[in-house]
C-alpha cells in the first residue's frame, strides 16, 4: 500500500498510531499525582517532540544515508524560523504561507551552502558546514539585527509587533498563527477520573505534516535515489570509477535535508511566533547530529526517538528541584529522605545536563546501534522468550548478529 | 607601527592557546584516529587544576575575631592559610601567590592519568567505531566532566591570579624607542607555549618512541606487523595531548577566570583550527592556530569593524572557508586523513 | 478576498486530514473552560520560578532561586516572615495567596530565549503557573514577556537591564522591578562627574548584542550630556573570551576612562584584560585613568576579584543598604543561607511579594485585576526604599545606588561599596522618551487568557 512494503506500512501505521494517540501515551500519570511531573503530554513539549524529529529525521537523509555529516544544519531551521515569522509580520498570520517559505528560504540556503560545502568530503565538510552556519548565527545575533536595518531583532528574537503591517490580517482575528482560523494555540482539555489529556491543534498540524514527511523518507530511503546515497556512504572512489558524479546525488540529499529543517523551523514559528537567533548556534546543530546517532543513524524512526529522548530530558529533568523530590521521598523515615533526596540532587533540576551526558555514553557504549537497537533487542528478547515458553528450551539457532 | 606590533603580539598570545589545544587534538586524531569531542574539557580541567591548588594552599583555619563583625553583625571568623602559619606569614603567602606556575607540576601528573583513564577505559573501545559514535561518547564525557567541576566549582569565573612578580606590564618597545608595554604574563604564556610545542615536536623527532609513534601515525598496520606493540605507544600519546591541553589550561587561568564551560568556548574553534592546519598534520595545527590567532587580533581592531561590520565576528569561519576551499586538505593536510 | 468563506473551507478541509487521526469537533481554547488562564481552583496556587540553571549565569540564578523559595516561604508564613514585617502594604497575612498555600514549580531559561519560553510554557501549560517569574539577561526576558502576554499570565522581568523590557517591547502583562540603563546612566553621569572632572575622554568597548548598545546609548548620551567627549565605541561579540585584542588599541587613543559594556563573563574577562594591561596605573592627559563599568552584580564583583578596586558602577540593590526592609531581608537571607543576598535575588524576593500583594488587594488572581493593582502601587519596606509601579510602562522607580570596588574589603562579600544612593526622582524619564520607543510604544491591553 502507498508504494511500501509489509514491514514499511506496519512502521508507518505504528508511527501514525503513536503520534495520533500521543496525548494519551504521552500523560500517563493521573495530574495530581506525584508521578505528574513525569508527564510530558502538554502542548508544547508534544510540538517540540514532533518538530525535532522532522528536523532530525531530515538530517539523518544527508548523514545517515551518504555519511556527510553536516555540522551547520541549524542554521537552516534558523532561517526557516526567520522567514516564517516575516511571513507572519509582513502578511498574514496563517501559517500556510509562512510554512512555504520556511522550506523554500531553507532550501535556497541549502542549495548554495551544499554546493560550496560537497565540494570537500568528511571532516573538512562538517567544519565548512560548521563555518557557514556559525557566521549566519554570527550575524543575525548581532549585525543583522541593528537599528538601521533589522532583519533578525538579535538577542530577544524576531517577533510580531502591533504595529507590523500584516496586510492580510483581518480584523477581529486574534495575533496567533492559525491554519484558515485554526489557532495553533488552541487546545481541548479531555478529562477522565484523574486524567487530563491535552489536544492541540498546533500540535496535530505538526503531527500530520511529520507523517507525510515521515512517508516521504521512507519512499527516499527505498528509492534508487536512495540506493545511490548508500553507494556513495560506502565507497565513494568506486562509485567515481564506475563513471557516475555523486555530487549532483549528494547535493540533492543536502538540499533535501535542509529544507527537512526550514520545515522544523517554519512550524516552529507557527506553533511560537519568536525566531531566536541561538536556534542557529553550533550547539542547535550539534543537538541533532546527537539526537540522529542516539536513535540510530541511517534508520528510518531512531532520529525521531533521538529527538522525543534529548527534548524529553531537556524539558522534564530541568524541572525536578528539591521541593519535588521530597514531596515524591516524603513517605521515607526523615533521615533516609534527605539522603535520597541528597544522592539523586545531582542528577536532576539544574543537574540535568549531568544525566543527559551520562546517558549518552551509556547508550553508545551498550547499545552501537542507538535506541533502535535498544528497541530491536527488547524485542528479540521478548520473542525468544515466548519462544522458549511455546517449545520448552528449544535450541537457538538465531546467530549472533 | 605600535599598534600593529601590539595586535600581534595579541595575536600571538590567542595563537598560543588555540595552537596548544589544536596539538593535543592534532595528536589524537593522528595518531589514533578519534574524534575526541572532549579535548575542550581536557583543557578546562588544566585551567582547574590551578584553581584547585589555588584552593588547596589557601586551606585556612578560622579564629573569630574580637573587633570585625560580619555581614550579619556577629563575630568575623578570620581564616588564616594554613601555609601561613607553617611556613611564616612571608613564605607562605609567596608560596600562595605562585600557586598558578606551581600548578604545573601538579597538573602534569594529573592530566596525564586522566589521559590515560579516559584512554584505557573509554576510548579503546572505540577506535573500531565509527565517528559518529566517537562523537556521541566524547561528547557525552565532556558535558559530564564539565557538570563535576561545576557541581563543585559553581559556574561563575574564578580568578587565579598570576604570581605578582609576573603579573605587571612589560615595555617591550623600550629598546626599540616605541610605545609597546605588554602584560608580563601574556608573555610568560606565549614563551611557554612555544616551549611546549617544541618540547613535543623534540619529542617526536628525536626520541625512538617518537619515531615510532610517528612512523605508527604514516601507517599503523605495517609498524604493527613489525612487531612493536603501537597501541601501548598511542596509548601514552593519548596521555601526552592530555597533558599538553592540560597546561595550556593551567597557565591561561590568570589570563581569563576559568569557567566550568571555558572548555566547550574553545572546542569549535580548536577544530577549525586543526581542520584548518589539515588533517593529520601537526606543524599545520599550530601554523593555522597561529594565523588564525593574529588573524582574529587585526579584524577587531576599529579600522577592520568599521570597514567590514561584524568583520570581528566571522573572521575565523571566513579564513577556514577560503583556506579550505583553495587548499582542499588545509594549510598542511595529509591525504585520506578523515576524509571519508 | 472574501475571508469568511476560505475559514469555513479550511476548516473543513482540516478536518478531513484530521480526521484521519482523531476528530477535532470544534474549537476548544483553554480559556473558554475558565474565567482566565490557569484560575487556581484548589487550594493552593502555583508561582513559576523560570531562572538559568545551567550555563554561563547558573549561579545568578540560583541565587534567584534561593530568594524566590524563600518569599514563598514567607508568603506561606514559615520562617522569620522576612519582609512582610516591613513591608508597607499590610494586606499579606503569611496565609499564603488568598488563603491559598503558595507552590511553586523551576524551569530553565539556559539565558536562550528559545530555551526560556519553552520552560515558561511547560510552567503555564502543564503545571498551571499562574506568573512567571526571574531570568537573567533582558533578551530573554523581552522573549518571556511576550509569551507570558500572549498566554494571559502575568510576568514579573528578573535581572534585565536594557531600556527596551520597559521601553519598546513593554507589554500590559509584564512588570520591571530592576533598573535600566537609562536610570544607570543618570545615576552614575553626577558621580562620575563629581570624582573624574566634566572633561573626561571616554572609550566604550560595548558587548554586540540589544542590551550592550542601548547601555552603551545611554551612558553615551548621560555622560557627554555634561562634557565628556565619546572617543570611540567599539563592539566586542558576545562569543568573545579574550579582549586583549580590544583593550590594546584602548592605551593609544587617547582616552582616559574605559567604559566596559559588558555583563557576566564578558565583563570579568574584559575587566582582568583591562587590568593586565595596566590600565588602572596608567596616566594620560595628567589624569589618572579610570574604568567604569556600568551595570555591577555581586557575582561578578566576586568573579573578577581584586581587578574592580576603584571601579565604579550602578546597581539595583545592594545588602549593605540600612533601611529597615533591606535589614530584615540580608537577616532572613543570610541567616537561611549563609551569604547575603545578590541584587538580582533581592528584586526576585521583592516581585514575589509584590505579586502576592497585588493579589490580596485585587481580591483574584486574574491578571488584568493584578495588574490594575500594581500599576501606579507605592511601597516601601522591600529594601529599596519608596518605591514606585508606574503605570504607563510598568517600570519600578526607586533610588540606584552607584557603587565602587571597594580598596579594602574586610571579607568576601563587603567587595562593593555604596558611594551614592541616587534618589528616584533624579533618574526618571517621561514613559514615551525616546530610548523608550517613544510615542509608538504601548502596553496594549491586558490579557486574560
Amino acid at each position: 500500500m502507498l508504494g511500501l512494503n509489509k514491514k514499511d506500512m506496519t512502521l508507518l501505521i505504528a508511527v501514525a498510531v503513536l503520534t495520533m494517540f500521543a496525548p494519551f501515551f504521552l500523560n500517563p500519570f493521573p495530574t495530581d499525582s506525584a508521578m505528574a511531573q513525569f508527564n510530558a503530554g502538554y502542548p508544547d513539549l508534544m510540538q517540540r517532540f514532533v518538530i525535532f524529529g522532522i528536523f532530525a529525521i531530515g538530517f539523518n537523509i544527508l548523514f545517515g544515508l551518504t555519511g556527510y555529516l553536516s555540522f551547520g544544519h541549524a542554521a537552516f531551521l534558523g532561517v526557516g524560523s526567520y522567514a516564517a515569522v516575516w511571513i507572519f509580520k509582513l502578511f498574514t498570520y496563517n501559517v500556510v504561507p509562512a510554512i512555504l517559505l520556511a522550506v523554500i528560504v531553507a532550501a535556497v540556503f541549502s542549495v548554495l551552502m551544499g554546493y560550496v560545502s560537497l565540494r570537500r568530503s568528511g571532516i573538512y565538510f562538517s567544519i565548512l558546514t560548521l563555518a557557514f552556519a556559525q557566521m549566519m548565527f554570527a550575524l543575525a545575533y548581532s549585525v543583522l539585527s541593528n537599528p538601521k536595518f533589522n532583519l533578525t531583532n538579535g538577542e530577544t528574537g524576531l517577533q510580531v509587533y502591533p504595529n507590523d503591517p500584516q496586510m492580510f490580517h483581518p480584523e477581529g482575528m486574534q495575533d496567533f498563527p492559525h491554519l484558515f482560523g485554526l489557532y495553533m494555540n488552541s487546545t481541548y482539555t479531555m478529562n477522565v477520573g484523574p486524567w487530563a489529556f491535552d489536544f492541540n491543534t498546533g500540535y496535530y498540524l505538526c503531527a500530520v505534516v511529520m507523517l507525510a514527511v515521515f512517508y516521504l523518507a521512507i519512499r527516499i530511503f527505498r528509492s534508487p535515489f536512495g540506493m545511490m546515497l548508500r553507494a556513495i556512504k560506502s565507497n565513494q572512489t568506486r562509485l567515481n570509477y564506475t563513471g557516475l558524479n555523486p555530487r549532483p546525488y549528494t547535493l540533492a540529499a543536502f538540499v533535501i535535508s535542509g529544507a527537512y529543517a526550514g520545515l522544523a523551523g517554519g512550524l516552529m514559528a507557527a506553533m511560537d511566533p519568536l525566531a531566536g537567533a541561538e536556534r542557529m548556534q553550533w550547539t542547535a546543530s550539534g543537538e541533532v547530529v546527537l539526537m540522529t546517532i542516539l536513535g540510530g543513524t541511517g534508520t528510518l524512526i531512531g532520529p525521531v526517538l533521538g529527538a522525543g529522548f534529548i527534548k524529553y530530558f531537556e524539558n522534564i529533568f530541568s524541572k525536578i528541584n528539591d521541593a519535588v523530590l521530597h514531596q515524591w521521598f516524603a513517605f521515607l523515615p526523615d533521615g533516609l529522605e534527605d539522603f535520597v533526596v541528597f544522592i539523586i540532587h545531582p542528577f536532576v533540576g539544574k543537574g540535568w545536563h549531568l544525566t543527559l551526558g551520562i546517558l549518552f555514553m551509556l547508550v553508545v557504549i551498550f547499545l552501537p546501534g542507538g535506541l533502535v537497537e535498544g528497541g530491536q533487542r527488547i524485542g528479540k528478547w521478548i520473542k525468544n522468550r515466548g519462544k522458549s515458553e511455546d517449545s520448552d528450551a528449544g535450541p537457538k539457532t538465531e546467530p549472533a548478529e | 607601527m605600535d599598534a600593529i606590533l601590539l595586535q600581534i603580539l595579541n595575536g600571538l598570545d590567542k595563537g598560543s592557546a588555540y595552537a596548544l589545544i589544536a596539538l593535543g587534538l592534532t595528536l589524537i586524531f593522528g595518531t589514533l584516529g578519534v574524534v575526541n569531542f572532549a579535548h575542550g574539557a581536557l583543557f578546562m580541567i588544566g585551567a582547574f587544576c590551578a584553581v584547585t591548588l589555588q584552593r588547596f594552599l589557601s586551606l585556612s583555619y578560622q579564629t573569630v575575631s574580637e573587633t570585625e563583625k560580619d555581614f550579619l553583625g556577629n563575630p568575623l571568623k578570620v581564616e588564616t592559610p594554613y601555609v601561613e602559619s607553617w611556613f611564616g606569614p612571608e613564605i607562605g603567602a609567596s608560596i600562595i601567590d605562585w600557586s598558578t606556575p606551581l600548578a604545573i607540576l601538579l597538573a602534569i601528573p594529573i592530566m596525564m592519568l586522566v589521559g590515560l583513564i579516559m584512554e584505557r577505559g573509554l576510548i579503546k573501545h572505540f577506535y573500531k567505531r565509527e565517528h559518529a559514535d566517537q562523537i556521541l561518547v566524547t561528547f557525552g564525557l565532556a558535558i559530564v566532566l564539565q557538570e563535576i567541576v561545576k557541581y563543585y566549582f559553581g559556574a561563575n569565573p574564578i580568578q587565579t591570579p598570576a604570581p605578582d612578580a609576573l603579573s605587571g606590564v612589560a615595555n617591550l618597545g623600550a629598546w626599540f624607542g616605541l610605545e609597546l608595554a605588554y602584560p608580563v604574563w601574556r608573555i610568560v604564556y606565549f614563551c611557554f607555549a612555544a616551549l611546549v610545542i617544541f618540547g613535543v615536536f623534540a619529542f617526536l623527532q628525536f626520541t625512538t618512541f617518537g619515531m615510532v609513534v610517528r612512523a605508527g601515525m604514516a601507517d599503523r598496520e605495517t609498524v604493527g606487523l613489525l612487531g612493536i606493540n603501537i597501541d601501548r605507544r598511542f596509548t601514552i600519546m593519548f596521555a601526552i595531548a592530555a597533558a599538553v591541553a592540560g597546561l595550556a589550561g593551567v597557565m591561561y587561568a590568570p589570563i581569563n577566570p576559568p569557567n566550568y564551560h571555558m572548555g566547550m568556548d574553545f572546542l569549535v574553534l580548536s577544530f577549525v583550527v586543526v581542520v584548518v592546519g589539515g588533517m593529520g598534520s601537526l606543524p599545520g595545527a599550530v601554523l593555522a592556530g597561529f594565523m588564525l590567532g593574529i588573524l582574529e587580533s587585526f579584524a577587531s581592531t576599529t579600522w577592520a569593524t568599521t570597514t567590514i561590520p561584524g568583520i570581528n565576528q566571522i573572521i575565523i569561519y571566513l579564513v577556514a572557508i577560503i583556506v579550505l576551499l583553495t587548499r582542499p586538505r588545509g594549510l598542511m593536510g595529509r591525504k585520506g586523513v578523515m576524509e571519508e | 478576498m472574501s475571508k469568511t468563506t476560505m475559514t469555513r473551507r479550511g476548516v473543513l478541509k482540516t478536518g478531513a486530514v484530521a480526521g484521519a487521526g482523531v476528530a477535532l469537533p470544534t474549537i476548544f481554547t483553554a480559556s473558554s473552560a475558565a474565567a482566565y488562564t490557569n484560575e487556581p481552583t484548589g487550594s493552593s496556587v502555583t508561582l513559576g520560578f523560570n531562572v538559568p540553571q545551567t550555563g554561563p549565569y547558573a549561579d545568578e540564578g540560583n541565587d534567584e532561586l534561593l530568594a524566590q523559595q524563600l518569599a514563598v516561604e514567607h508568603l506561606n508564613g514559615e520562617g522569620d516572615g522576612g519582609c512582610l514585617n516591613t513591608f508597607t502594604s499590610k494586606a499579606l497575612k503569611g496565609n499564603g495567596i488568598l488563603g491559598k498555600k503558595v507552590e511553586f514549580v523551576t524551569g530553565d531559561t539556559q539565558t536562550k530565549s528559545d530555551a526560556a519560553r519553552a520552560s515558561a510554557k511547560s510552567m503555564i501549560e502543564k503545571d498551571g503557573a499562574i506568573m512567571i517569574n526571574g531570568g537573567s539577561s533582558s533578551g530573554v526576558a523581552i522573549a518571556v514577556q511576550g509569551l507570558c502576554q500572549e498566554a494571559g499570565v502575568i510576568f514579573m522581568a528578573g535581572l534585565t537591564h536594557s531600556n527596551d523590557t520597559t521601553g519598546k517591547d513593554r507589554k500590559a502583562n509584564g512588570f520591571r522591578h530592576f533598573f535600566n540603563a537609562y536610570m544607570s546612566a543618570a545615576a552614575l553621569a553626577p558621580i562620575l562627574e563629581k570624582e573624574l572632572g566634566a572633561d573626561r575622554r571616554a572609550y566604550h568597548l560595548t558587548a554586540d548584542y540589544t542590551w550592550g548598545w542601548s547601555q552603551q546609548e545611554s551612558i553615551a548620551a548621560a555622560t557627554e550630556a555634561m562634557g565628556w567627549e565619546t572617543v570611540n565605541n567599539v563592539l566586542t561579540p558576545l562569543a568573545s573570551t579574550d579582549f586583549s585584542s580590544y583593550i590594546a588599541p584602548v592605551l593609544n587613543s587617547g582616552a582616559d576612562v574605559l567604559v566596559l559594556n559588558h555583563y557576566g563573563g564578558n565583563m570579568v574577562n574584559s575587566l582582568t584584560n583591562a587590568i593586565q594591561f595596566g590600565m588602572m596605573e596608567k596616566v594620560v592627559n595628567n589624569k589618572d585613568f579610570k574604568i567604569v563599568v556600568p551595570l555591577y552584580s555581586e557575582l561578578m564583583a566576586a568573579g573578577a576579584g581584586e581587578n574592580i578596586k576603584g571601579v565604579f558602577g550602578s546597581m539595583n540593590y545592594n545588602w549593605q543598604l540600612q533601611n529597615e526592609g533591606s535589614k530584615q531581608f540580608v537577616k532572613s537571607f543570610g541567616e537561611k543561607y549563609g551569604k547575603p543576598p545578590s541584587n538580582s535575588a533581592q528584586t526576585c524576593y521583592a516581585q514575589t511579594l509584590l505579586y502576592a500583594d497585588a493579589c490580596e488587594r485585587a481580591g483574584t488572581f486574574n491578571p488584568c485585576g493584578v495588574a490594575e493593582a500594581l500599576e501606579g502601587f507605592e511601597f516601601d519596606g522591600l529594601g529599596n526604599g519608596k518605591t514606585m509601579y508606574r503605570a504607563d510602562d510598568h517600570q519600578c522607580f526607586k533610588d540606584v545606588l552607584v557603587v565602587k570596588g571597594a580598596e579594602n574589603p574586610t571579607n568576601q562579600y563587603d567587595t562593593l561599596e555604596i558611594v551614592e544612593v541616587t534618589p528616584a526622582e533624579q533618574v526618571t524619564y517621561a514613559p514615551n522618551h525616546p530610548m523608550f520607543g517613544g510615542d509608538e510604544a504601548s502596553l496594549g491591553t491586558c490579557n486574560a487568557g
